[in-house]
């Protein structure tokens, strides 16, 4: 049964996972981001909105340790408030990208021929352009906002989906349990959907645990850019953005959003590649 | 190897098409009107059904882009809508500053990254070694733009020493170059770490070691080398790449070059500079990746040998080569990991 065997394969994974030391450092960060951002505005000591002009400028202090910005509002609040926008517009990109470029992906793979060349053609062409001008031109076209910004950071990365789900599909198409499922008569979208991608979730979960990391870092460059998530929103990006022009006064105002950003990246980085290596333990040496 | 680099290099002019046809798209098939949204919200109807005419609004979609395409085989790209000048003569004036940036932040990645990658191997598991990893992992974690604003703090602001931005002397080039390398020098650091030590452990180099050749040599002529080929295919997937990374770099930097043009043109909804700007990136996305197949034919002729079965897209005889290590496949799937920012 496909399903005890995967259970297995997900549990012997975990288990190597646990001895990789960094990735589980990677994941314990991980999940205190997210509680802190769920609990942000438990844990955050001050309102990151407000503004509070005679405040403004400070160093990092007691009360504001990490200092406030030019109008006075607490960075550490508003960082961490901006680790939602962060984590929510890393998840739903690379969510957009897997659904729609595993759905391309596995169309292309299960069915090749004609089919199959047009749809990785097309795939070819969005890889010739770099993921982050793709972003920043389809978010320019449809307008600045964090909606826009996770589609465009999704399209961005999908054909990386396409390609991975493609290339499994490929390997499982001949084997034997695809050949029982058709045997007993279900449906290619069952097969594929069925049978076929949930054997292939291995490779789809590293690249999104990557791809997460990716989705993160595109989003933040296209706020900074001016191009994404708009001030006051205490998003990373924009935080950065608007703090640059201060930078010789107050680094503070770029130092720490940046950091956090790193912060969130790493973890990612660590997790995703224990991922990889405990998932195949084959390339680890 | 000239029929492939011809053969490439024809390969290239439908993804072109092709990254033209999906701009065009992108911009085209957008909600909102482009005359409307390039006059501005206060713009009077007569002057937006006048720019209709004049940028061929009116025509259908197939149409207007056959016309566009008509124009740019003959090296027409249209106006810029911010200065009213040729697209064409925007870009080429900006083409060797960011030409500049790109080949400097490539030579210094390698530069840097690959004797980085080289000591971390040669002392694995030692404290060199971790440090080395973790100064990579972090370099890959960082966004370039905050590099480069870190950098500028650093090195213009607590110690005045190199410009901030401004272009002109090599003093202006330090800055943004290094910041546009952070990521690749990182990428390149770690993959010659895992190739040398795969390298280091096959048995060409017992033997050679057995021959009693001087350890210097063997890591030199053996070693080395041979750890290079994979870190030349990953180093050329990730700087096609990273020049997505120099629009980024230029407009921290106030860099006068293509991709700074192109984030100014995206805000400012000038959709002529936009669709060539794309190409533009997207052609030398293409010529790297090109040059650095090039290259790695003549680090290992095994490859050009595999060139001939790709062209015969020969299966068979591609596994039969079967010079594909681990190592290179492992690479090959970061590389499509990597290919970043």
């Amino acid at each position: 049964m496909p399903n005890n065997k995967k259970r297995g394969q997900f549990s012997e994974t975990w288990r190597r996972l646990k001895q990789n030391k960094t990735a589980m450092l990677g994941l314990g960060v991980l999940i205190i981001l997210v509680i802190s951002a769920i609990l942000a505005p438990v844990i955050s000591p001050y309102d990151p909105l407000e503004i509070n002009i005679m405040d403004k400028m400070q160093g990092p202090s007691l009360q504001h340790p990490m200092g406030t910005d030019n109008f006075g509002r607490d960075i550490f609040s508003r960082v961490i408030y901006g680790s939602r926008y962060s984590l929510y517009v890393g998840f739903i990109a690379v969510g957009i990208g897997a659904v729609f470029g595993g759905i391309i992906g596995g169309i292309g793979g299960y069915f090749g021929g004609k089919l199959d060349n047009i749809i990785m053609r097309i795939m070819d062409v969005l890889l010739a352009i770099p993921r982050v001008i793709l972003a920043i031109a389809i978010v320019g076209v449809l307008g600045t906002n964090l909606t826009n910004v996770m589609v465009a950071v999704g399209i961005s990365i999908l054909p990386r989906y396409a390609r991975v789900v493609r290339g499994s599909v490929l390997s499982y198409r001949e084997e034997e349990f695809v050949e029982a499922a058709k045997a007993i008569g279900a449906s290619d979208m069952r097969i594929i959907f069925e049978t076929i991608i949930p054997n292939s979730m291995a490779p789809i979960i590293v690249q999104s645990t990557l791809g997460i990391a990716k989705a993160i870092l595109s989003a933040a460059t296209l706020s900074f850019l001016g191009l994404g998530v708009q001030p006051p929103t205490p998003e990373w990006g924009a935080m950065l953005s608007a703090g640059r022009q201060y930078m010789r006064a107050a680094p503070h105002l770029t130092i720490f959003p940046g950091l956090a950003i790193v912060v969130v990246v790493i973890s990612l980085n660590m997790l995703g590649d224990g991922l990889r290596d405990s998932l195949d333990p084959k390339l680890r040496q | 190897m000239s029929r492939y680099i011809i053969k490439r290099l024809l390969y290239l002019i439908p993804v072109l098409f092709g990254v033209s046809i999906i701009i065009f798209g992108i911009i085209h098939l957008a909600p909102g009107d482009p005359a409307q949204v390039m006059l501005g919200p206060r713009a009077s109807e007569q002057d937006i059904i006048q720019l209709r005419e004049e940028l061929g609004l009116n025509e259908s979609l197939p149409v207007q882009y056959f016309t566009y395409i008509k124009n740019a085989v003959q090296g027409d790209f249209g106006n810029s809508i911010q200065t009213g000048r040729p697209v064409f003569e925007e870009i080429k004036s900006r083409f060797p500053a960011t030409l500049k940036l790109s080949v400097l932040g490539m030579v210094l990645a390698i530069v840097i990254g690959f004797p980085l990658g080289v000591i971390a191997a040669l002392n694995q598991d030692t404290w060199i070694d971790k440090l080395s990893s973790f100064l990579a992992l972090v370099g890959f974690s960082i966004p370039n733009f905050w590099a480069g604003l870190m950098l500028m703090l650093l090195f213009a602001s607590i110690f005045p020493i190199l410009p901030s931005s401004g272009y002109g002397s090599w003093k202006n080039l330090v800055l943004p170059s290094l910041a546009l390398a952070i990521q690749t020098i990182a990428v390149i650091a770690r993959m010659t770490r895992s190739s040398m030590l795969e390298i280091i452990r096959k048995d060409y180099i017992k033997t050679a070691k057995a021959k009693g050749i001087s350890a210097k040599l063997v890591l030199v002529r053996h070693i080395i080398r041979n750890a290079l080929i994979p870190v030349v295919t990953i180093a050329g997937l990730y700087f096609g790449h990273s020049l997505g990374g120099v629009v980024v770099t230029e407009t921290v930097f106030s860099y006068p070059g293509i991709g700074r043009l192109l984030v100014s043109a995206i805000r400012s909804q000038d959709y002529p500079v936009v669709q060539t700007g794309v190409l533009v990136f997207a052609a030398g996305v293409g010529v790297v990746n090109l040059i650095v197949d090039i290259i790695y034919g003549y680090l290992d002729p095994r490859i050009k040998a595999q060139y001939r079965a790709i062209k015969e897209n020969d299966q068979e005889k591609l596994d039969m080569i079967g010079n594909e290590s681990s190592i290179d496949k492992k690479m090959k799937e970061e590389g499509e990991d990597v290919d970043a920012k």
